[in-house]
C-alpha cells in the first residue's frame, strides 16, 4: 500500500483531509476514501498543512462543501481543484 | 479482543461503584472557598472543590447550582463529603441531598462561628472521614458499573477522522454490556442537529433533543451580537483545519458510534432510564461539560482531542486520546491513548477501540490519568444567567 496523504470520509465528499505533515506545491497525492476503501489521486496546488482540507474538484461561489457526506458550509470565493479549502473561501450556513 | 467482564472499583452504599475514592470538601458558595481550602490543606488526602458561585442565584439557575453540588457529592467516585457554606439553610439542603446516597456527609456553616472555628470543626470531621475512607478496598465490580461520559475538545479534523470514531467504536462495543453512556455539547451539534435527532431511540427522545437544541439555538440568536464565528469554531479548531461549526458538529457526532440515545438529560441530571446512551444538555466548554457529567453520576470520562486540550476534573478521571501525531509529539504528557496510527492506516478503528477499552479499564482500576498526574482539577459550575 502506498502512503496515504489524504483521507476522504464519504464518496460524495468534495474535500479531503491532509494526513501527512503537509503537502507541497504540485505534489501528486494519494487519497483514501474510508467509506468504500477506494483510492484516488490528486495534485495539491498549494502547500496544505496536516488536518486541513483540499478541494477534490473546482468549486464556485455558492457551492456546498460536502464532508462526511453532509453539508458543512458554502463556498464564498471560487476554489480550484487541488487548492486549500478553509476559512478564506468557505463559511458556515448557520448563525 | 475479548472484553473484560469486570473492573476493580469501590462499592458504595447505594449500589453504585466508584473508580476513585475521594473525600471532598465542598464549598456551597464562593465566599466559603477559603475555609474549604484550609480544611483540605489541614487534612491530607482530601480535596477542596472551590468555585465561583452560590450566592443570590434564583430560579432554574439556583436549581442547577444545587443539582450540581448534590450530584458532585453523590458521585460514586466520592467516598465522603464535608460541605461548608456561609448560611445553614442552603448548606443543609446540599447535605440532605447527598445523604440520600447513604455515604458519610456533614455540613458546617460559617456565620456566627467565623472561618477559624469552622476550619477547626470541619477539619476534625474531615480527618475522621479520610481515615475511614482509606480502609476501603477495591472489589470486583461488573463492567456495567461503569458510567462513561464523553466530550471532545481542541478538536481538529483528526478528531472527526479518528479519535472521535475511536470513542464511537468503544461505545458500540460496550453499550451491549450494559454500561451507562453520556454525550453532551448542545452548541457543537449545530449543523448536525437533524441527523443527531434521528438517533433518538424513541420519537419522544428525538423530540426532546430537538426541543433542547432549538432552545439553545434561540438563546444564541438572541444573545449574539454578530455570529459565533469568533468562538465556534475556536482559533485552535481553525488552526487544526476545521472551517465551520457544521464540520465540527459532524466530527463531534462520530463519538456516539452507531448508538441511539434513550433520553435527554437536563444539565447535571442523573439518568433514571437504566443502561444505555444519554444526551445531556451542556455547554461545549470542556470544564463546564465534564463538571455537569460528573454531577450526573458518571464515573469515568473519555476526552478525544486534536490540537491538545489539557482539561481534568477533581472527581471524574479524564482519559485523553488523540489521533494528531503532532500533538502526541509536542504534548505527549497529556495523552493517555495515542491513536495517530489510524491516519497512516497502520491501525484500524476496531484496534483503536480495543486499545481505548484497555486503557479505560486500567484507569477504572486505579491507574492515574495524565490529567490526574499533572494536577488538573477543573471544577466549573454552569451559570444560566445573572444573579439577583
Amino acid at each position: 500500500m502506498s502512503q496515504t496523504d489524504l483521507i476522504i470520509h464519504n464518496e460524495k465528499d468534495n474535500v479531503a483531509v491532509v494526513v501527512i505533515e503537509k503537502t507541497s506545491k504540485n505534489q501528486e497525492c494519494t487519497g483514501w476514501i474510508m467509506e468504500n476503501d477506494k483510492t484516488i489521486n490528486i495534485k495539491s496546488i498549494n502547500e496544505i498543512p496536516l488536518g486541513h482540507k483540499i478541494a477534490l474538484q473546482d468549486l464556485k461561489e455558492g457551492d456546498t462543501i460536502l464532508k462526511y457526506g453532509h453539508d458543512i458550509g458554502k463556498v464564498v470565493k471560487s476554489i480550484k481543484k487541488g487548492a486549500h479549502v478553509h476559512v478564506h473561501n468557505v463559511k458556515t450556513k448557520k448563525w | 479482543m475479548e472484553i473484560p467482564k469486570s473492573f476493580l472499583g469501590y462499592k458504595r452504599e447505594n449500589g453504585r461503584a466508584g473508580t476513585r475514592n475521594h473525600v471532598i470538601i465542598l464549598p456551597v458558595d464562593d465566599i466559603s472557598n477559603a475555609c474549604a481550602e484550609a480544611v483540605a490543606n489541614n487534612i491530607k488526602g482530601t480535596i477542596a472543590l472551590p468555585h465561583s458561585y452560590g450566592r443570590l442565584q434564583f430560579g432554574a439557575d439556583l436549581e442547577l447550582h444545587f443539582r450540581t453540588m448534590i450530584g458532585t457529592g453523590s458521585n460514586p467516585n466520592v467516598a465522603a463529603v464535608i460541605v461548608i457554606g456561609i448560611e445553614p439553610k442552603w448548606t443543609k439542603r446540599i447535605v440532605d441531598g447527598i445523604a440520600k446516597t447513604g455515604k458519610p456527609v456533614e455540613g458546617f456553616h460559617i456565620e456566627r462561628t467565623g472561618d477559624i472555628g469552622t476550619v477547626m470543626k470541619a477539619s476534625k470531621k474531615a480527618q475522621e472521614f479520610v481515615m475511614w475512607a482509606s480502609e476501603k478496598q477495591r472489589e470486583e465490580c461488573p463492567l456495567s458499573d461503569l458510567w462513561i461520559s464523553v466530550k471532545c475538545g481542541e478538536s481538529d479534523t483528526t478528531s472527526g477522522l479518528a479519535s472521535n470514531p475511536t470513542v464511537g467504536n468503544l461505545m458500540d462495543k460496550l453499550e451491549p454490556l450494559g454500561v451507562h453512556l453520556c454525550f453532551g455539547e448542545t452548541s457543537e451539534l449545530t449543523g448536525a442537529e437533524t441527523v443527531c435527532a434521528k438517533r433518538g431511540a424513541t420519537p419522544e427522545a428525538s423530540k426532546k433533543f430537538m426541543k433542547t437544541w432549538s432552545a439553545y439555538n434561540n438563546f444564541i440568536l438572541k444573545e449574539a451580537t454578530d455570529d459565533l464565528s469568533e468562538s465556534q469554531p475556536t482559533a485552535g479548531n481553525i488552526a487544526g483545519g476545521l472551517t465551520t461549526i457544521e464540520e465540527k458538529a459532524f466530527g463531534n457526532f462520530q463519538k456516539i458510534g452507531s448508538c441511539k440515545f434513550i433520553d435527554v438529560l437536563e444539565p447535571a441530571e442523573t439518568p433514571t432510564k437504566g443502561k444505555g446512551l444519554y444526551f445531556m444538555d451542556t455547554s461545549s466548554a470542556a470544564a463546564e461539560c465534564v463538571t455537569l457529567q460528573a454531577a450526573g453520576g458518571f464515573n469515568i470520562h473519555l476526552f478525544p482531542t486534536g490540537q491538545g486540550n489539557i482539561v481534568g476534573n477533581p472527581i471524574e478521571p479524564v482519559i485523553k486520546l488523540t489521533a494528531n501525531p503532532l500533538t502526541v509529539k509536542s504534548m505527549g504528557e497529556h495523552i493517555d491513548c495515542d491513536v495517530s496510527k489510524i491516519l497512516s492506516r497502520e491501525m484500524n478503528l476496531s484496534e483503536a477501540g480495543d486499545e481505548l477499552i484497555k486503557i479505560t479499564i486500567k484507569v477504572a482500576n486505579g491507574r492515574l490519568t495524565c490529567a490526574e498526574a499533572l494536577g488538573h482539577k477543573e471544577f466549573v459550575m454552569t451559570k444560566l444567567y445573572r444573579s439577583a
